[in-house]
């Protein structure tokens, strides 16, 4: 409240208090739930209630000794990297491709490269049910690493087209003047200039395809379950502290994730210089 | 060499170099396209093609055509006013046996019945009934002893009508419409008349979610954009955090602390706000709260970024010339924070449209959006034409919202809902 000096009158005070007053509920608002659900995973109960009873790592035993939870973490593991993988090489070229080329379909091509975002989960869901069945895709890995390769790659175009954006183009007409070939010039000019941003469009296509459930719930067959759609079904069927303690460990997942890409940005900030 | 010759020497020189620097332009050019074309093709597989067609799905009509051909043909010069004649009748009584054959008038029951109550019946009825073949000019005696439905012109209305190749039968049940024996486009019988219903309540509850989002996340922004950096930074982690975490565990969460027993009625319990526990959740309260708290992020990030180019000198000049700050905040702030009033009330909006996971988890039956049905359609009855149908009108709703969003954030930067 110091720190806003140009509070001069009583109502500029009062509605400036209100603020923080407000903004301070949405804060709990947001956060309580995922905090209130942390302790509930090493309640040594099996109701989901306060107050704890006893300490205990039951739950998280069960998880890492049940063959479902565990097979699911390792789906989501092995379509989250394939699919960041692969949107990394298809949306880094694109984006790479869109900055140089100039065509007045260009916003017509970008908005069709960002799109899977905007059209609800179930409309995508359901037409590579149909698409995919037939081609004998669906209950495979490839149809859901494909399907989530859709959906995490406009975000690596988005944060690599935007690295690109105050990336100078002279550096690499320098490389080529120098003699570099271009892909020599990309490699050890662009490349490691625009690689907090390759970093940062690879959290996001990893944390899209390791939160997404819906296409999972069309598209999986019983082997390809992956951790949010283990959630899914658990939540549905009974809660068990298990789903707190799959809850706490997805938690954390996101919070490293969260962590470094809040670094990289520092990082990025740093190079750019106070000024960017 | 003579100097006269020079300026013509140079004219050519130049016509070459214009033309060698056009083509490595367009050279240029070509290698950028070159590098975007595998994601184009990529999502032409993974995500037009598969759009376009369930699209498809939602007009096409082959069942009937497909079980029964003669009939089919035998109908489509029929001018649907009086009874089919004879022809038909005698096509219809080879076709259903053919199809008992094969196995197949199921199918064509099933796609029948969706236009008709009950004409499943009729159809396996008659397909049970029917012996042989009937005597030439007495199939449709036959055909109307075993089932007095093959008497109604309706019956054949239907089955004309069904005859595909393509329909807008599932579409118009889609809005409640349906056509008449005259093919006229009438209201649908009250029985069947849920979609409206269904698409009101999802646009009601997307837009009292975009509402609380906007109220709450209003003073959040106004909030991170007014402290100092380092302040805020610091609590945009209470807002990026939810951000990050998994849609289920949020889901999850809001589900322990609202039940029965969960962390809300036993504190209202424990202060003796109440005696009974409140009915928190599986109900439209549950869903709004989840989904604004899914949501809200959506509105502060673009809120934020709107806030943050606003200059704090205007509210100085305001003040400077005698407005009071209430009207200050609502002749000089509020204006400015429009856009992204705009931008982040549409993206909440576009995204609470197409929700799924969330009502189908904390919502009771009437809470269910329709993504739901859609889902219900598509794995539980089967029913494909419909199911398409209404993601076709739930597609087009979003597309139309997103090109209004796309002019709105246009010259903003493309990120300002990201972060990064």
């Amino acid at each position: 409240m110091s720190d806003n000096s140009s509070l001069r009158t009583p109502s500029q005070r009062i509605a400036w208090t209100a603020t923080i007053v407000v903004s301070t509920l949405v804060f709990i608002f947001l956060i309580a739930p995922i905090l209130a659900i942390m302790p509930l995973s090493f309640s040594s109960s099996a109701y989901l209630t306060y107050p704890l009873p006893g300490f205990s790592l039951r739950w998280y035993d069960d998880f890492i000794t049940s063959p479902r939870w565990m097979n699911s973490l390792k789906n989501s593991m092995i379509i989250g990297v394939a699919s960041t993988l692969l949107s990394m090489v298809l949306g880094t070229m694109a984006a790479l491709g869109l900055a140089q080329w100039k065509s007045r379909f260009k916003p017509l091509v970008l908005a069709f490269v960002l799109s899977p975002v905007v059209v609800p989960g179930v409309i995508t869901a359901v037409g590579l049910y149909f698409f995919f069945a037939p081609i004998g895709l669906t209950g495979s890995y490839l149809g859901l690493i494909l399907a989530h390769t859709a959906l995490a790659t406009p975000f690596v175009v988005i944060t690599v087209g935007a690295t690109l954006q105050s990336f100078d183009t002279n550096l690499a007409r320098a490389a080529a003047s120098l003699g570099a070939s271009p892909l020599e010039a990309f490699r050890r000019v662009i490349l490691p200039l625009i690689l907090p941003g390759l970093a940062s469009g690879a959290l996001f296509a990893f944390a899209t395809s390791f939160d997404e459930v819906v296409i999972v719930l069309f598209m999986a067959g019983p082997e390809q379950r992956t951790l949010p759609r283990e959630m899914f079904s658990g939540i549905r069927e009974n809660i068990s502290p298990t789903i707190t303690a799959a809850a706490v460990i997805l938690t954390t997942i996101s919070v490293i994730l969260l962590a470094t890409l809040e670094a990289l940005r520092r990082r990025n900030e740093r190079l750019k210089g106070s000024g960017g | 060499m003579t100097t006269t010759s020079l300026p013509g020497a140079n004219a050519q020189a130049e016509v070459p170099l214009k033309r060698r620097l056009r083509r490595a332009e367009r050279t240029r050019q070509v290698k950028a396209l070159a590098l975007v074309l595998p994601l184009l093709l990529f999502l032409l597989f993974t995500f037009a093609g598969p759009i376009a067609g369930m699209l498809w799905r939602a007009v096409e009509d082959w069942e009937v055509r497909q079980v029964l051909p003669q009939t089919t043909a035998a109908l489509a010069s029929w001018d649907g006013k009086d009874l089919p004649d004879e022809k038909a009748y005698a096509a219809l009584a080879s076709d259903i046996l053919a199809a008992r054959a094969a196995g197949t008038v199921p199918i064509a029951a099933k796609r029948l019945n969706y236009a008709l109550n009950g004409f499943r019946t009729i159809l396996t009825s008659t397909a049970r009934n029917l012996k042989a073949v009937p005597e030439p000019g007495t199939a449709k005696e036959t055909l109307g002893k075993i089932n007095p439905a093959w008497r109604e012109r309706a019956t054949w209305t239907t089955i004309k009508d069904a005859s595909g190749p393509i329909t807008g039968f599932y579409l118009l049940a889609a809005l409640d419409l349906t056509r008449n024996a005259d093919g006229a486009i009438v209201a649908a019988p009250p029985d069947q008349a849920i979609y409206r219903d269904i698409f009101l309540r999802t646009f009601l509850i997307s837009l009292g979610v975009t509402a609380l989002c906007l109220i709450l996340g209003f003073p959040v922004a106004y909030l991170l954009a007014t402290l100092p950096p380092g302040r805020s930074n610091l609590l945009m982690i209470f807002v990026l955090l939810p951000f990050w975490t998994s849609l289920l565990v949020r889901t999850c969460a809001w589900i322990v602390l609202l039940q029965s027993k969960g962390v809300v009625n036993d504190s209202l319990h424990w202060l003796g706000i109440i005696d009974a526990p409140l009915r928190l959740i599986y109900n439209r309260f549950g869903v709004c709260v989840a989904m604004t708290h899914v949501l809200l992020p959506f509105m502060i990030l673009p809120l934020y970024s709107s806030m943050k180019a606003i200059s704090p000198a205007y509210m100085r000049a305001a003040a400077s010339l005698g407005a009071p700050p209430l009207t200050a905040f609502l002749r000089i702030y509020l204006p400015q924070t429009l856009p992204g009033i705009g931008a982040g009330s549409l993206l909440v909006f576009i995204l609470a449209l197409g929700y799924y996971i969330t009502p189908a988890l904390v919502g009771g039956a009437a809470d269910q959006m329709i993504s739901y049905f859609i889902a219900l359609y598509t794995t539980e009855t089967a029913n494909w034409g419909l199911a398409s149908a209404l993601g076709a009108v739930l597609l087009l709703a979003t597309v139309l919202l997103a090109l209004v969003y796309g002019k709105l954030v246009q010259g903003q930067q493309v990120t300002g809902g990201m972060k990064n």
